[in-house]
C-alpha cells in the first residue's frame, strides 16, 4: 500500500503534532500537579519563618537564604572565570592543540554527574581545605559544575558577533582589548547573560552536589562558613523522611515558580540578543 | 612644481605579498601623492583589496600573510620599530565595501574611536560629530536623530556614516574598498561628490570594480591584474590612451 504525497504529508504533520503535544503535556502536567498541591500551602508565614521540628511546621526562610547564598556564590565565582575563558578561546588564540584540550575538558566536565562533583567538593573543599560543610564549599562546588555551561554559552555568544565589527574597530585604530571589551562583549552580553541565568537555575535546582558540600543545617546561616540547606535539598529530605507532604510540595512550588521566573528572564535576554544581531 | 613636496604621502616599494604559498601581490611600487584621488581598478582577485589592507596593516591579523618590500607613510616605514600600528590605523582611515555600522546610535558610531583614543571631552565629541557628518554629506539627513539606531539608516546613508566615522579621526589618507558596490546610482554620486571635496584635505585611494567610477572620480588610475601593477597614469590618459595592451583589453571589456 502506498500513501499519496498529500496523505503522507498529513500523517507526518499529525505525528509531529502529537509528539509536540505530548512534550508540552508532560511539562504542563508536572508543573500544574506540583503547583496545585503546593501553592495552597505557600503563605507569607511559610516564606518568612524558620522551620520547626525538622520541617513539620513553620516555613522555609533559612532555605531560601541558603539557596540564594550557595547558588549565587557558585555563579559569582564561575561567571568571571567562564567568560574570561571564553574570551581567551575565541579572541586570543587560534584553533590548536591547547584550545582543543580546553574545549574537550569543558565538555567532559559538563557530562560528569553532579553527585561526583559533590563527592569531589566534599573531599577537596570540605575536608581537604578544611572548609567544612559550608556555603563556601557548596558554592565552589557548584561553580565547578556550571563552569562548562558558562564557557560554552559565552563562546557561542561571542562567536555570533560578526567578524566585520572587529575589523571596523581595528580599522578605526582601536586595540584588541578595546575591541573585545567595547564591541564584542557589548554585543554578546545578552547571550552571555542567558548562559549565566540558566546556570543559576541549574545551581538552584541542584541537590546531590550541595548535600555533600553545603550540608543540611536548618538554621539561618550567619556566615559563608556555616552549613546551609537549600530548597531542593529541603524538599528531598522532607519527602524522603516522611515528613508532611504539604510542606514538601509547598517547597517544590516555590522552587518551580523561581525556575519559571529565571527561564523567562533567560528567554527575554535571548530574544533581545537575537533582535540585536539582526 | 615647487609646491609639490618631494615626498609622496604614501608609497610602496617592491611590495610582494603572499598568503601561504599563493602570491597575492607581485613587486608593487606605487605612490599616493598628496591631495590626489588615486583609483585602483582591475578584475576580481587582482590584489586591489589586499593592497589597500596592506596600507593600514589590516592584513596583520591574517596568519597566512607574509610580506616583503616596504611601505612608507610620509617617508616613515610603517613596519618600522617606532611605528605604532594603532596610531597608524587612525592616520589611514578605511571604508569597507559593505557598510558596517556598529549596532549603536549614529552618535556613538562616530565618537567610539575618539573615546578609545582617549578623547573624553563631550564638547569635542559634539563638534566632531557635526563636522564629520557634514563632510560626509549626511548631517542634514540625521541631525535631528543622532541618537537613533545606525542600522535604521538606508544603505547609502550607512556608508556615508562609515565615512564620517573615519573622517572624525582626521586621517591623512583615506582608503576606500569598493565603497559604492552595494549602492544605487544616486547614493554613489553623493559619495563621489564627497570624495571630490575631501581631496583638499586628504589623499584618497579608491578601489573600485566600476571603471566608469574610476574615470569620473579620480585624478590618477592604477590598473592591477593578477597581483601585478600593469599601468598607472593620469586617469584621462589611461582611459583614452593606455600604454599597455592588457589595460586596453580590460577597459574595452575583452576580459575581466
Amino acid at each position: 500500500m502506498r500513501l499519496s504525497p498529500a496523505a503522507s504529508q498529513r500523517a507526518a504533520v499529525a505525528v509531529m503534532w502529537t509528539m509536540t503535544a505530548a512534550t508540552i503535556g508532560v511539562l504542563a502536567f508536572v508543573i500544574l500537579y506540583v503547583l496545585a498541591r503546593g501553592l495552597p500551602h505557600v503563605t507569607w508565614e511559610f516564606l518568612s519563618r524558620a522551620p520547626e521540628s525538622m520541617g513539620r511546621r513553620g516555613g522555609i526562610f533559612p532555605m531560601i537564604v541558603g539557596t540564594l547564598a550557595v547558588s549565587g556564590m557558585g555563579v559569582l565565582i564561575s561567571a568571571p572565570i567562564g567568560v574570561a575563558t571564553a574570551i581567551y578561546l575565541t579572541e586570543y588564540t587560534r584553533k590548536g592543540m591547547l584550545t582543543t584540550i580546553i574545549r574537550f575538558g569543558a565538555d567532559c566536565l559538563a557530562g560528569i554527574p553532579s553527585i561526583i562533583f559533590g563527592l569531589f567538593g566534599f573531599v577537596f573543599f570540605a575536608v581537604g581545605l578544611g572548609m567544612g560543610l559550608s556555603i563556601l564549599s557548596g558554592g565552589l562546588t557548584l561553580a565547578l559544575m556550571v563552569l562548562p555551561t558558562i564557557i560554552r554559552t559565552s563562546e557561542e555568544a561571542i562567536r555570533a558577533v560578526p567578524q566585520s565589527f572587529r575589523e571596523v574597530s581595528f580599522g578605526l585604530g582601536c586595540t584588541r582589548w578595546q575591541t573585545v571589551l567595547f564591541v564584542v562583549l557589548r554585543s554578546a552580553l545578552p547571550g552571555i547573560g542567558t548562559g549565566i541565568v540558566l546556570s543559576l537555575g541549574r545551581s538552584i535546582s541542584e541537590t546531590a552536589a550541595v548535600m555533600l558540600t553545603a550540608g543540611s543545617a536548618m538554621g539561618l546561616p550567619q556566615s559563608l562558613f556555616d552549613s546551609s540547606r537549600t530548597l531542593a535539598l529541603h524538599f528531598y529530605i522532607l519527602a524522603r523522611e516522611g515528613l508532611p507532604m504539604s510542606k514538601a510540595y509547598a517547597t517544590a512550588a516555590v522552587l518551580i515558580v523561581a525556575m519559571l521566573g529565571l527561564n523567562l528572564l533567560a528567554y527575554g535576554l535571548m530574544k533581545r540578543f537575537h533582535a540585536k544581531a539582526r | 612644481m615647487t609646491e609639490q613636496p618631494a615626498k609622496p604621502m604614501m608609497e610602496t616599494r617592491g611590495l610582494t605579498v603572499r598568503f601561504g604559498n599563493a602570491v597575492a601581490l607581485k613587486n608593487i611600487s606605487l605612490e599616493v601623492r598628496r591631495n590626489e584621488r588615486l583609483a585602483i581598478i582591475g578584475p576580481a582577485r587582482s590584489g586591489k583589496t589586499t593592497f589597500l589592507r596592506c596600507l593600514n596593516r589590516l592584513n596583520d591579523f591574517d596568519h597566512d600573510y607574509s610580506r616583503s618590500g616596504d611601505i612608507l607613510l610620509d617617508g616613515t616605514d610603517i613596519h618600522g620599530p617606532e611605528m605604532d600600528v594603532v596610531a597608524l590605523r587612525r592616520r589611514i582611515g578605511m571604508v569597507y565595501a559593505v557598510p558596517v555600522p556598529l549596532p549603536w546610535s549614529i552618535r556613538e558610531n562616530i565618537t567610539y574611536a575618539m573615546r578609545m583614543a582617549g578623547i573624553r571631552n563631550r564638547r569635542v565629541h559634539a563638534e566632531k560629530v557635526e563636522s564629520s557628518l557634514k563632510l560626509a554629506g549626511l548631517w542634514d539627513e540625521v541631525k535631528d536623530r543622532l541618537d537613533s539606531h545606525a542600522q535604521d539608516l538606508s544603505g547609502g546613508q550607512q556608508q556615508r556614516l562609515c565615512l564620517a566615522r573615519v573622517l572624525a579621526l582626521e586621517p591623512e589618507v583615506l582608503i576606500l574598498d569598493e565603497p559604492c558596490s552595494g549602492l544605487d546610482p544616486i547614493s554613489t554620486a553623493r559619495i563621489e561628490d564627497v570624495l571630490e571635496e575631501l581631496k583638499a584635505r586628504q589623499s584618497i585611494v579608491l578601489v573600485t570594480n566600476n571603471t566608469m567610477q574610476a574615470s569620473r572620480a579620480s585624478d590618477r588610475t592604477a590598473f592591477f591584474l593578477m597581483g601585478e601593477l600593469v599601468e598607472v597614469g593620469e586617469t584621462k590618459q589611461l582611459f583614452t590612451a593606455p600604454r599597455e595592451e592588457r589595460t586596453n583589453d580590460y577597459l574595452t571589456g575583452r576580459f575581466g
